[in-house]
This record gives C-alpha cells, sequence and structure tokens, in this order.
C-alpha cells in the first residue's frame, strides 16, 4: 500500500534553531531518506519551502480570489513529505517513527486513496 | 503539581490497577469472559483513577471496586453488556463476593490469567498486550503506543483475542509440568516484551513508555514470587533488575545517549544489582539452564565493572555462544560477534557479523548496521564505516541515539 507521510513542525521554533543543528537535522534526514530508499519503500518526498511563501487560490462566484499565507494558522505547519510503499500500516508506523520529525514535531500517516479502490466502490 | 502528589497520584494509580487486575482475572477465571469481566468493572476502575489519587487508596481496594460496580446504576451496565455470560458477572459480583470476601483477601488468579493470555492459540503479538490490559487495565490507545501500532488495530486485535479465549475454550489454569516449561516461556515472553517496550525510553520522559518497564519488572516479579521453583521466572527478573539498575546511566544531564561501557557506575542502582545476583545464583541451583538465566549472566558480566573490575569479555563471548544454542535469533548473533571483536580482535568480529548479512531481516535492523559501523570505524575503513552510520542513523527511532551515532560518523572524517 502507497502511504503519505506529511511533516508537520513548528516553523518559528525551526527558524531559531542553531546553524550547526540544522547540518545535523538535514544530515538526520539524508540518513532517513537514503534508509528508505535502500529498502526500496521511498516512492517520493520532499521539503516545502515556508508557509511565509504560500499562495491559497480560491474560485468563488466565477472570480478567482488570490491571498497570502497559509490556509490555516496553526502552531505546528505543513513542513515535507514523503510517500512511501508499505505492506501495511504497521510497517508504515514503523518508518513514521524513524523519521526525525517524529521526534520533534508530528508525523501525519494517510494512506492514499488508489484508483483501483474507486473502480471496486462503484 | 509537586513531586509528592505526583507519587501519591502515581502510588494511587498503580493500586488501582493492581486490583482491577485481580478482580478481572478472578471473575474471568470463573466465566472465561474477559471481556465480560472487564465490562463489569469498567465505570468502577475508571472511578478509582479518578478518586484515590484524591482520597487516598481504600482499606480493602478490591471490595471497594465491587461495591462501586454494584452501586452503579445497574440497569444502564446490562444495557451495554450484550453477551449473557458478560451479565453472568454481575451476579457473580452480587453473589459470591458478599459470601467470599468478608474480610479475606481475594484469591490471586492472575498467574491462571496470564498463561490464558499467552496460549498458543493467541496470536503471539497480541500476547502481551492483552496481559497488560487484563492485568493491569491499560487501554488500547496507551499499548498501541508502546507496541507502534495504530490504537484502532490494536482495539480490534484485543477484542478478537478475548473473543478466542473464550470462543475457543482457552483454560484458565496453569499447565502440567509437562507442558509447563513452553507454555510458561510465552507467559515471560509477553512479560519481557512488556520490559522491552518501556526500556526504548531511557530518559523517563515518556510516562506510558517508562511504566512500562516498571509494570514487566512488576509483572515479572508476581510470576516470580507464584512460580519460586522456575529458575526461568527468576532468571527474567535478574534480567530486567540488572537492566533497570543502569536507567539513571545511561543519558548525560544534557540528555546525551552514554553507551554502556562508558556509563558512570556511580549511576548503577547497587540494590537492584545486588537483588538481580541473588535472583540469578537462586537460579541456578536449579541446575537447568535457559535463555534469561543466559541472558542475565551477560548482564552479570557487564556489571563487573562497577567494583573496579574489568568486563570479563570471554565470558560474555561463551555465554552468547550458549544462547546461541539455547535461543538463536539475529540479535542474539550480533551481539555475540561483537563480543568475538573484543576477545579475538576486530576483523573476526566483523566476519561474523558479515556472515549474518545474508539475512533479509536485518536489513532494516539498527542495531546490526550500528554494530557494524562501530566496528569498521575501530579498523579505519572509515567510507564504509560512514555508510553503515548512515544506515544506522536513517532507522533510528530515538534522537539522542541518533545524534550520538552522527558525532560517532563526524569523528570518521576529523580522524
Amino acid at each position: 500500500m502507497r502511504y503519505m507521510l506529511l511533516i508537520y513542525a513548528d516553523e518559528a521554533a525551526m527558524a531559531s534553531v542553531p546553524i550547526e543543528r540544522t547540518y545535523e537535522i538535514s544530515a538526520a534526514y539524508n540518513a532517513y531518506t537514503e534508509a528508505l530508499k535502500t529498502s526500496g519503500v521511498w516512492l517520493a518526498g520532499d521539503r516545502l519551502k515556508p508557509t511565509q511563501v504560500t499562495t491559497q487560490v480560491r474560485m468563488s462566484n466565477g472570480k478567482t480570489n488570490v491571498l497570502d499565507g497559509p490556509y490555516a494558522d496553526t502552531k505546528e505547519q505543513l513542513a515535507g513529505f514523503y510517500m512511501i510503499e508499505a505492506a501495511d500500516l504497521d510497517t508504515a508506523i514503523e518508518w513514521a517513527a524513524r523519521c526525525p520529525a517524529a521526534s520533534v514535531g508530528t508525523v501525519e500517516l494517510r494512506p492514499i486513496w488508489e484508483m483501483a479502490e474507486y473502480a471496486k466502490a462503484k | 503539581m509537586d513531586d509528592r502528589s505526583e507519587i501519591a497520584r502515581a502510588a494511587a494509580e498503580t493500586a488501582a490497577r493492581r486490583s482491577y487486575g485481580k478482580l478481572v482475572a478472578w471473575l474471568a477465571a470463573r466465566t472465561r469472559d474477559v471481556a465480560g469481566a472487564e465490562d463489569a468493572l469498567a465505570d468502577a476502575f475508571a472511578a478509582a483513577l479518578e478518586r484515590w489519587p484524591r482520597t487516598g487508596v481504600p482499606a480493602q481496594p478490591e471490595a471497594w471496586l465491587l461495591a462501586v460496580a454494584r452501586r452503579r446504576d445497574v440497569d444502564a451496565v446490562r444495557r451495554r453488556l450484550t453477551s449473557e455470560a458478560a451479565r453472568d458477572h454481575l451476579t457473580l459480583i452480587a453473589e459470591e463476593v458478599e459470601a467470599g470476601m468478608n474480610g479475606d483477601e481475594l484469591p490471586d488468579e492472575r498467574l491462571r490469567l496470564m498463561f490464558a493470555c499467552a496460549h498458543p492459540a493467541i496470536d503471539a503479538g497480541v500476547r502481551a498486550p492483552l496481559i497488560l490490559q487484563t492485568i493491569l487495565g491499560f487501554d488500547a490507545a496507551a499499548i498501541a503506543s508502546a507496541f507502534l501500532v495504530s490504537p484502532a488495530t490494536m482495539g480490534q486485535r484485543l477484542v478478537r483475542a478475548k473473543s478466542r479465549i473464550r470462543e475457543a475454550g482457552i483454560p484458565f489454569s496453569v499447565p502440567e509440568q509437562t507442558q509447563l516449561g513452553e507454555r510458561l516461556g510465552a507467559v515471560l515472553e509477553a512479560i519481557y516484551a512488556t520490559f522491552a517496550e518501556g526500556w526504548t525510553d531511557p530518559t523517563g520522559t515518556e510516562t506510558r513508555r517508562r511504566n512500562l518497564a516498571t509494570e514487566g519488572i512488576w509483572l515479572g516479579r508476581l510470576v516470580a514470587s507464584l512460580m519460586p521453583d522456575e529458575p526461568e521466572a527468576l532468571g527474567l527478573l535478574a534480567l530486567m533488575l540488572f537492566a533497570e539498575a543502569r536507567r539513571a546511566a545511561r543519558r548525560s544531564p544534557q540528555g546525551d545517549f552514554v553507551p554502556l561501557a562508558e556509563q558512570d557506575t556511580a549511576l548503577w542502582d547497587d540494590d537492584l544489582i545486588d537483588e538481580a545476583e541473588t535472583l540469578l545464583g537462586q537460579a541456578a541451583e536449579k541446575g537447568i539452564i535457559g535463555r534469561y538465566q543466559l541472558e542475565a549472566a551477560v548482564q552479570s558480566a557487564h556489571t563487573a565493572r562497577r567494583r573496579g573490575g574489568r568486563t570479563d569479555w570471554a565470558a560474555i563471548r561463551q555465554l552468547y555462544d550458549a544462547l546461541m544454542t539455547v535461543a538463536g535469533s539475529p540479535v542474539v548473533a550480533i551481539n555475540r560477534a561483537v563480543a568475538i571483536a573484543e576477545v579475538e580482535g576486530t576483523p573476526a568480529g566483523l566476519a561474523a557479523l558479515y556472515v549474518l548479512g545474508d539475512d533479509k531481516r536485518l536489513q532494516d535492523y539498527q542495531p546490526y548496521w550500528a554494530a557494524r559501523a562501530g566496528l569498521l570505524a575501530r579498523l579505519g575503513t572509515t567510507g564504509k564505516a560512514a555508510e553503515a552510520y548512515d544506515r544506522a542513523i536513517g532507522l533510528e527511532r530515538d534522537e539522542a541515539v541518533r545524534r550520538f551515532l552522527q558525532a560517532e560518523r563526524a569523528k570518521l572524517t576529523r580522524n
């Protein structure tokens, strides 16, 4: 099954981390990504730029509404993602727990709604 | 909340769990309906968890729980209970309890309940969770977090296991001598799994996890006291106490990981170590060796350092040789390779480790890569060591250990 690992972290806290610690953190992410790849679990993954460069786009009454900033003002913001292939939820949880973000933020685990499942439902 | 009220709260909660477990075991042993027993006592247990920390533990905690269970709106409980067998519990509470509990201690049926939970017909992965829930009253969400499973999944597994106990007619009894060895092994394994899950939180910052180590030891004490002639029950308790004794030394005041060889022995708990040594001695007198006694003996050899001695790696290596015969596993093989490296030199240790490399299960197993990285670093094969460190770092869950491994990796390029 395919799972999304959505990484939520406190942006403000991350911004005030000393520079040496940020090297350590990105090294940990590199190692984690490599481990995912060597184990044949990795499908995709990237880091997202901070919410201050977010743009919201919405259509209402035939007009496009473009806004700056994130959709919701929360303590933790979406900071990146991985998509992995895991046999079951237990395996996916195991990988989510290894993600460096799990120690400081939150990793949300969501199964992908596969096209094949739509077909079954109809 | 200050420390003292926190301690009082923990003590009251522990007492509530003990009494609850005794009652669940006592009721379930009569009807074989674990879920029904839990249902009948759920409200009373919740009330105890809420009230005892404030009022103190009542003189007769089990009687208190039963009285509350009865006083609660019986009809409401009845409506909640779907099975007929569950309703039987209320009848049992009403009739038998008053007859049997006039000042006397409730008979302790928890050992029988544990044997039912760890029965071969119950899936091995759910045995420890089942014991935690029935004997100690932990909810599915707390157990799920400890065992890295989703709460919904854990809930389903527990429900399924309980209905299996009832439907399949799993007995609530301590097995006959001929079967005892294997069956006791399953009970001890579940207890050790409980302890091990708690052990992964060394600083004790996660209360749930730290509790699991304490609960594992408590369950170990219970079994050892109820079966004092079983050397493996004593061996397991010794093993857990040896490990627990080092808890305070596993992290620096800054929260950094401290490897065993560098731990300050002054921070080890001498009382726990002495108790463990005594237990190991008692177990040895029975003259039947087993997995837990061997593992405890390894721990004993590691603690020799506290009295100014040196770690006896030759003895540790022999113990791991024996463990490979009695209970061989990749984990034992990795530890054996590390011991070989100490006794015969790093290349011999690495050779023993490389033999295991074909095992698919080890590809995602952090301790394998950490051991491999450490030995390669000692040989000065920097490139390969760095690769192995990266793998170990990528597979690690614990932030402090991850930082330690990163620091070790950084030393490679500096030297």
